[in-house]
């Protein structure tokens, strides 16, 4: 049904409905399947979120690479003892974008949003606030159907990929997504939910692919950590009425353009970056040392 | 830039992570390689190519093979434990490091000996997002992805044998998605691989396997069906 930004707010605006309605509705025709079965799974992607957000926080399953782990626990520690300097939301959605993090690095059971690499920052956004602001599981379940809606429209006009367009791709996709869904959540219009989108988007845009040692674990957990604060604040300056000042599509396309001019050592392929530098090989030799 | 069919290709797979193309589509191949073999296997030799070699360790790539190869799917919790799971089952599971004639960097060529001595082989690669492609099966060059059910024949290229099997097909109501017809190197074997729509089953398989000429006929369920393990 639609392809484009323009066609969700055109779609939304004609049948005087929210995003999550719509990408409900094209979901039923697009699959051939009915309302319910579309909300059954979603909420199985749901409980899936909710498991791998809190799973890091007391496992200490080892990550394959034994790069990362801990890292949430240090955040709930600090939460605790009520002396952060961003406050409990930040905090709580940090937590929980390294919880999921780990989560994947230590092959616990995730949901690829979009991808497995950025599975830490819609859960995150869209849990931390269902939780901060009391909101019902039917609420989150619209904020990702939002968010789908946005992440179909970027897989279908540049990419996801970090294979393919460097983290901007992946994790920028993520904090889109995640901005959208928060948007809809907190009674947004769907103007607002891609301002934020674009917003977010626009905050990473260039950023490149370099994991440690080829694995998903450096700097990937903290940029879920920083993705998920990404959409949280582009969300909030949507709601304050603040205008992407390029339209989400055009976004989009300079979001793909740079992925694709982008050198392969910065893309996904350990090269580059991060993963080459000094400290980062040698990270790389002692693990292949095992 | 690709066409997304559902909003659950964007929100998902769900699976064990870490990675979608060397973890959740490592499990896919093992899985269509045990669909090849079937049942009675004894041995397993798998080489991993390019980055599966390279960064397999640090992605669980051996432990979503041997999961798949005991028919788990990518989201399977057991997926972690799979490598003791197919010891405590007696197969014998070996990986190496080999460069393969292929084109892409996530691939995997895996050896199954059965109980009998009879050998199967699969390659395959993992192209992104948990999707697969098999490029080979038993020494014939295939293309398919795992999402159809799919007959694969082997047999003495005959006059007549194709309308033979079709002709069974169309019987039991059998819609074909995809038919490739290839002929081996000395021309006098060849293979059929055919995707259909309908899951078709064993006596059907039977009745195909009993055609003159015909050599052997594998099936692959489709990837999507749950398997016991």
């Amino acid at each position: 049904m639609y392809r484009s930004g323009k066609d969700i707010i055109k779609f939304c605006s004609d049948k005087n409905i929210p995003i999550w309605k719509l990408a409900l509705e094209s979901e039923v025709e697009d699959t051939n399947s009915s309302e319910s079965e579309v909300m059954k799974k979603m909420r199985e992607v749901l409980k899936v979120m909710k498991k791998s957000s809190t799973a890091g926080v007391k496992n200490n399953r080892k990550t394959l690479g034994g790069i990362i782990g801990g890292e949430s626990l240090k955040i709930k520690k600090r939460l605790e003892s009520k002396d952060t300097l961003c406050g409990p939301l930040i905090n709580k959605a940090m937590m929980k974008a390294f919880s999921t993090s780990q989560h994947n690095a230590s092959m616990g059971k995730i949901c690829a949003a979009p991808t497995a690499g950025s599975s830490g920052i819609i859960p995150a956004a869209v849990l931390t606030v269902m939780e901060e602001f009391d909101l019902k599981e039917g609420d989150a379940l619209k904020g990702l159907l939002t968010s789908s809606a946005v992440g179909k429209v970027i897989t279908i006009n540049a990419t996801v990929s970090g294979a393919e367009g460097g983290c901007q791709a992946e994790c920028g996709a993520a904090a889109a997504m995640a901005s959208a869904a928060v948007v809809e959540m907190l009674g947004g219009t769907p103007e607002m939910a891609l301002d934020a989108a674009s917003i977010s988007l626009k905050n990473i845009m260039g950023l490149v692919c370099d994991p440690i040692a080829g694995l998903v674990e450096s700097p990937c957990s903290k940029r879920n950590a920083s993705g998920v604060v990404n959409a949280l604040i582009s969300a909030e300056m949507a709601l304050a009425g603040i205008k992407s000042v390029i339209p989400f599509d055009e976004v989009v396309e300079a979001m793909y353009i740079i992925g694709k001019d982008m050198h392969s050592d910065y893309k996904e392929t350990a090269k580059g970056g991060i993963a080459g530098t000094p400290t980062g090989i040698k990270i790389k030799e002692n693990i292949k040392n095992i | 830039m690709k066409d997304v069919n559902s909003i659950f290709e964007v929100l998902g797979p769900i699976m064990i992570g870490p990675s979608s193309s060397h973890t959740a589509g490592a499990a896919r191949l093992g899985k269509i390689a045990r669909y090849a073999a079937q049942k009675d296997i004894k041995k397993i030799l798998v080489y991993l190519h390019g980055s599966f070699a390279e960064t397999g360790d640090g992605h669980g790539t051996k432990k979503a093979i041997a999961a798949g190869l005991l028919g788990m799917e990518p989201y399977d919790e057991r997926l972690r434990n799979s490598l003791n799971i197919i010891k405590e089952r007696d197969i014998d599971i070996h990986f190496e490091s080999k460069e393969l004639e292929v084109n892409h960097p996530n691939t995997a060529m895996i050896i199954i000996e059965k109980k009998k001595g009879e050998k199967v082989t699969v390659t395959g690669s993992s192209i992104g997002g948990g999707a697969v492609t098999v490029t080979e099966i038993n020494g014939f060059n295939v293309e398919l992805s795992g999402d159809y059910y799919t007959i694969i024949t082997k047999h003495i290229d005959a006059k007549g044998i194709i309308r033979d099997v079709t002709g069974i097909l169309a019987e039991e109501g059998v819609n074909i998605a995809n038919m490739k017809v290839v002929r081996g190197y000395d021309k006098k074997e060849a293979s059929m691989v055919i995707e259909t729509d309908e899951i078709v089953g064993e006596k059907v398989v039977d009745k195909i396997k009993k055609i003159k000429n015909m050599t052997d006929v594998i099936y692959i369920l489709p990837i999507k069906e749950n398997d016991d393990v």
